[in-house]
This record gives C-alpha cells, structure tokens and sequence, in this order.
C-alpha cells in the first residue's frame, strides 16, 4: 500500500510537472520543470530496479540537458514568446485523448506475468547481447560533438561582418601595442605638449 | 493498483501531455523540451516492459539507447534553433518555414 502511494505521488508528480512544463510562459522555467519531470522519473526507475539507468537518466536528463537548455536560453533569450497553436485546442485536447485511448487499450490488453526472473542482467544484456548499441551509442555522441562543433562555429562571412562591425554595430578597435621607435616616455610626451605652441625662428 | 499498472499511467500520462504539448507550440526550443518530455516516458515504458517481460536487462539496456540518442537530438536541436535565431530573428516554427502552397 505504502509503494502504492509512492509510485502514485511521483507519477502525479512528473504530470504536474511536464504539463506546467509546457504550459509556461518562460522558457527556463519550463526548463526547471523538465529537471523536476526527470527527477520523478529516475526515482521511479530505481523503485523499479533500474538502478543504472536511474542514475544516466538524472545525471543526463536533470544535470547535461538542463545545462545544455540555459545555454541555449542565454543565447536565444527568455522572452521567445510562444504565438500560440496552429491547431485550436480543443481539437489538441481530442487528439491527445484518442491517442491515449487507444494506446491504453493496447498496453493494458497486454497479458500480465509476474516480476520473477532477472536473467540476464543489465551488464549481460548491454556488453553481449546487445554490444552493436554500444557501438551505436558511440557513434552517435561522436556524431552530436561534430554537429555540434558545425552548427555552432560562425561562417567566415559571419567572422569578417563580425570584426567589420564589431560588438552591437559599433567599429571594432584594432590595438596595437607601440613598436620600440614609436613608444614615447609619458615624461617626454608631457613635455612636448607644454612646447607645441612655442614657434622656433 | 499494482506498481506497474500505475507507471504505466504514468507512461500514458507523459506521452499525453508530450502530443499535447507538441500540437500547440511553435516555439522550437519547447518543441525540445516536449520532446525530452516524451523521451522520459519512452524510457520508462522500455523498463516497465522489461521488467513485465521478465527480460529487465534488455529493457533497461534498450532505455540506456534511448537515453544517449535523446541527449543527442536534443544537443542538435538546441543547436539548430541558436542558429535559426541568429539567421532568422526568431524561433517560432511557422515563421521560418519558406514553403509556399
């Protein structure tokens, strides 16, 4: 009864939190939201058994996404106002609860077996039976970094419009440091700014 | 109810609100957001058929999949829309579609 009422308050948990997730007006604090989703969610996976998995999903889910979405909020700004739906909601509202329907009516007209065996484990399942989503799962991070690294480096046509203009469309200021020949003491220069009206005949 | 009839629930519950979500905003970076949103319910419904199928490994190693492919969506999809914003001044979906018909 007692894990009953635990799974039920996290579930209430993670929907309250998702739906507020989307409804919200800012854009990071519907990424705090989404952090709460998947706290909910990683505590469900370790009452579950999933102790790995809880863990990848809170330090990725809560901790690199998170991350990932400021980043991206500092760059695009909070105040991307959202215009509003294509669709009306109430045909949303529809959809959604067709969709829902019908996907409860295939998992609940699933035949039910009990929670009895655990072979093969994880590390078994994960390192030999299914090492070619290893493989997998490396190409694809190595395949996120260098699209990331593409789609974030500014063009050269970006980098001379950049130095042309500089910060905020102001001139940017080439500095140079003073050559040897050039560098004046600030004794000499004070003195040649006391005798430039002097007129030598 | 049994625990894995209510995250099943759950499981419905986040894959609602996720189509939900994703029919009414036409901001992309919600748009990534919703969809890590649906990604968390995937995720759980891989381990609950796991462990209702009496192959819990396999389902969690099918989540963990699912986890690092999600985290890379999401990394180029937050990419895309900084760059969106930086070519078109904005983020919303419909404004920078240059279809026509």
């Amino acid at each position: 009864m007692a894990d009953s009422a635990m799974y039920s308050l996290l579930v209430i948990g993670a929907l309250i939190c998702a739906f507020r997730a989307i409804t919200e007006a800012r854009i990071l604090t519907s990424t705090i939201y989404l952090a709460c989703v998947s706290a909910a969610v990683s505590t469900m996976l370790y009452l579950f058994g999933a102790y790995q998995i809880a863990v990848i999903e809170l330090s990725v889910g809560a901790g690199l996404v998170t991350v990932l979405l400021v980043y991206a909020i500092s760059v695009v700004g909070d105040d991307a106002s959202d215009p509003g739906p294509v669709i009306p909601r109430s045909v949303a509202v529809g959809l959604t609860l067709l969709t829902i329907a019908m996907l409860g009516y295939m998992a609940y007209s699933l035949p039910s077996r009990d929670v009895a065996a655990r072979v093969p484990t994880l590390l078994r399942a994960l390192w030999q039976q299914r090492v070619l989503d290893v493989w997998i799962q490396m190409v694809l991070i190595f395949a996120g970094v260098l699209g990331i690294l593409g789609l974030l480096a500014e063009g050269k046509g970006a980098r001379a419009e950049s130095a042309q203009h500089g910060v905020n469309g102001h001139r940017a200021v080439k500095i140079v440091p003073p050559t040897a020949c050039e560098y004046v003491a600030p004794q000499v220069r004070r003195a040649q700014e006391l005798h430039k009206d002097e007129v030598h005949v | 109810m049994t625990p894995l009839q209510i995250g099943l629930f759950g499981v419905l519950g986040l894959l609602g609100v996720g189509c939900y979500g994703l029919l009414i905003t036409r901001n992309l970076i919600k748009v990534v957001i919703i969809l890590q949103v649906l990604v968390k319910a995937v995720v759980l419904a891989l381990v609950l058929a796991g462990q209702a199928g009496r192959q819990p490994g396999l389902g969690q190693s099918l989540a963990a999949t699912v986890i690092v492919a999600d985290t890379m969506v999401a990394v180029v999809g937050l990419a895309l829309a900084v760059q969106i914003r930086r070519r078109f001044g904005t983020v919303d979906v419909s404004a920078i579609s240059t279809l026509r018909g």
